[in-house]
């Protein structure tokens, strides 16, 4: 079996508070192949961004990132230092965040911070940079690129400094890219065109993707696998079509509730909505994670279940299949 | 950009007549002036031709509007002491109070905006926290107490610099110090805030997320965008820097426009002080003129709208 191009082991992201040690990521495991594009769905708040900064070690300053094993290409990225880091990043692996409105430096023109992912990485001509940013720009849909060169982020729009986002995380052709809920602080109709073109690059130009998505239908149509994040665990993980197809976890269940399978996806679908609340990831959690609002929760659920593998691309982390749950409680409807 | 010139210069011109009307009145009805000049021995007749001689007989209406007719042709009238024109005991003064405050405004960056950029950085740490206390005594030093040191260590103990004159280039250097050191912890804090802000925000991680290297991501991506508020405080900073001179200058013997203000003071030479005074609140007017053009250059967002 060839090498993944990630490899991610016991991920750990602690958050030191004045109220405890907050647990944010709690030892997810997941592996992501050359051309892949993996789908990390789950609740706000569940450790999403944090899992994907601590991929690229760009933490917020206070945390602190562990893992049994972090290998990007055969490199161990737990043992790079800050400098070897800044090597990788926008080189082999680039990013896209949540928020275009302040991802773009508002002293700099676009020209000169999207020349600069290139000339960070290959320096040389100014000119061939340029001349890649032109056509990057116009790749990803935005017109009259030249002109753009010279403008400031904040003559742009959100869904356009989004695409300029783009162009910057294209710009030394990296193997993986990141994309961190690309589109949530967009309009619902600039939305689907960004995870679309983003899905269509991705395929073009043979590079492996990790979307982070609130958007089942989305994920459905371009994920090749799926992990299910919650309380800081991944509680799923397969390829798309299994886990669409036959949900194993419950609370995987009750995310799918909502949205119809794939084929027949309303554009713009949501994650279902479970009555509940999440835990509080300060100090340790007893038990397993979702058993305070599962409705098929049995006394031996206040042991943690691990996650287990169903088949060779298939883990769930539940002490149940399936055919062996019955309903102890009535789902209380949400508000 | 047009309206907002208009606007400056209009608010000058204000700011020109009201101070020239409250420095006249008060400098006038603070006693009187011929026997002033005409010194404790001076007889009555002697006052009384120095009066004439003055145009201070006149109403003090007709003293002030004479006074106007000619700062409108920027004749300033002869010193009361020197007999020679306002204008050029100004203009020969002057150049040696900008170059002082040049030189204490560009110590005061030098030393600041880095001690700034470290403390913030270094959040926390015993830096960040000594580069406060420095920020802190600073603030609380009366500028001539400095001063007295600064002359005590480098001019009569280590005698690496003069005492005081204002002959050469060394002149310049312990004055400069001692009026920069006043301006410096403001910047730093400014710095220090701006670039902890800075810091956090999501257009640094874009940067670090490109790979740009670390050094480039703060005086680059981060430094460009503190400092900008910076600027602004800085060019007001230099408008205190001016008038802090007169203090400093006194102390130093430095010929520049804060000592010429301070003994004309004493010698009750008005005409100076009158000229004096209007000076720096014009210059006041054209820095603040100059930190908003300044903040324009610097902030794209302001620029283009
Ligand atoms: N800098 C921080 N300091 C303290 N707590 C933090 C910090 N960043 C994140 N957290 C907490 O860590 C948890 C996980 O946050 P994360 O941003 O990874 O969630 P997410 O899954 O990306 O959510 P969303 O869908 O809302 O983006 C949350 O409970 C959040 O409050
Ligand atoms: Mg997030």
């Amino acid at each position: 079996m060839a090498e993944s191009l990630l490899d991610v082991q016991g991920l750990k992201v602690d958050i030191p508070l004045a109220t405890g040690t907050l647990h944010a990521v709690r030892g997810i495991d997941f592996a992501v192949d050359k051309g892949e594009t993996l789908c990390i769905v789950g609740e706000s708040g569940c450790g999403k961004s944090l899992t994907s900064l601590a991929l690229m070690n760009l933490l917020p300053r206070t945390a602190k990132r562990s893992a049994d094993r972090l290998q990007f290409d055969g490199i161990d990225l737990l043992t790079y230092s800050e400098h070897g880091y800044s090597r990788l990043r926008g080189s082999r692996m680039a990013m896209i965040f949540q928020e275009p409105m302040t991802s773009l430096n508002p002293a700099y023109t676009i020209g000169d911070q999207l020349t600069e992912a290139l000339l960070t990485h290959q320096p040389g001509s100014r000119r061939k940079a340029r001349d890649r940013a032109i056509y990057l720009l116009e790749r990803v849909g935005i017109t009259g690129a030249a002109n753009r060169l010279s403008q400031y982020p904040h003559q742009l729009s959100g869904g356009l400094r989004q695409r300029v986002m783009i162009a910057m995380s294209l710009m030394c052709g990296p193997d993986l890219i990141i994309a961190d809920e690309p589109t949530t602080a967009l309009d619902v109709t600039i939305q689907a065109q960004i995870l679309h073109l983003l899905a269509e690059l991705q395929r073009e130009l043979g590079m492996a993707l990790i979307l982070i998505t609130h958007d089942l239908g989305i994920v459905a149509r371009i994920a090749h696998r799926v992990a299910v994040m919650y309380a800081g665990q991944v509680v799923e993980t397969g390829t798309t079509e299994e886990v669409f197809n036959a949900p194993q976890h419950p609370y995987t269940l009750g995310l799918m509730d909502c949205i119809p399978v794939p084929g027949k996806t309303e554009r713009g679908a949501r994650l279902g909505s479970i009555p509940g609340v999440v835990p509080s990831l300060i100090g340790d959690l007893s038990g397993c994670a979702f058993r305070g609002r599962c409705p098929f929760a049995t006394s031996q659920c206040d042991d943690a279940p691990r996650l287990r593998d169903i088949s060779r691309d298939r883990a769930c982390r539940c002490h149940f299949r399936p055919e062996e749950r019955r309903v102890t409680a009535e789902l209380v409807p949400g508000p | 950009m047009l309206l907002y010139t208009l606007r400056r210069l209009l608010l000058a011109v204000l700011v020109a007549f009201t101070v020239s009307i409250i420095s006249f009145g008060l400098l006038r009805l603070s006693g009187d002036l011929a026997a002033a000049i005409a010194g404790p021995e001076a007889t009555e007749a002697q006052i009384e031709a120095i009066r004439v001689d003055f145009g201070l007989d006149q109403p003090l209406v007709m003293q002030y509007v004479d006074w106007l007719l000619g700062a409108l042709r920027f004749d300033f009238g002869n010193s009361f002491y020197f007999r020679d024109s306002v204008v050029s005991l100004v203009a020969d003064r002057l150049p040696v109070t900008l170059t002082l405050g040049a030189l204490a405004i560009m110590f005061a960056l030098i030393v600041s905006i880095p001690l700034g950029v470290l403390a913030a950085v270094k959040q926390n740490t015993w830096i960040d926290r000594s580069a406060l206390t420095i920020a802190v005594s600073g603030q609380a030093m009366p500028s001539f107490w400095f001063a007295l040191i600064l002359i005590l260590v480098f001019a009569v103990n280590l005698r690496w610099l003069p005492v005081s004159g204002s002959g050469t280039w060394a002149h310049f250097i312990l004055p400069a110090v001692a009026l920069g050191y006043y301006a410096t912890p403001a910047i730093m804090r400014l710095t220090r805030t701006g670039m902890l802000d800075v810091l956090a925000s999501d257009y640094i991680r874009t940067a670090r997320a490109k790979g740009v290297r670390p050094g480039k991501v703060l005086f680059k991506h981060a430094l460009r965008n503190a400092v900008i508020p910076v600027v602004a405080l800085a060019v007001v900073q230099f408008g205190f820097i001016l008038s802090g001179s007169i203090v400093i200058e006194t102390i130093f013997s430095l010929q520049g426009l804060g000592l010429l203000m301070w003994e004309s003071i004493g010698r009750r030479d008005f005409p100076v002080v009158q000229a004096v005074l209007l000076l720096i609140a014009m210059m006041y007017v054209a820095l603040a003129f100059i930190a908003d053009l300044l903040n324009a250059w610097l902030d794209p967002r302001i620029r283009v709208a």
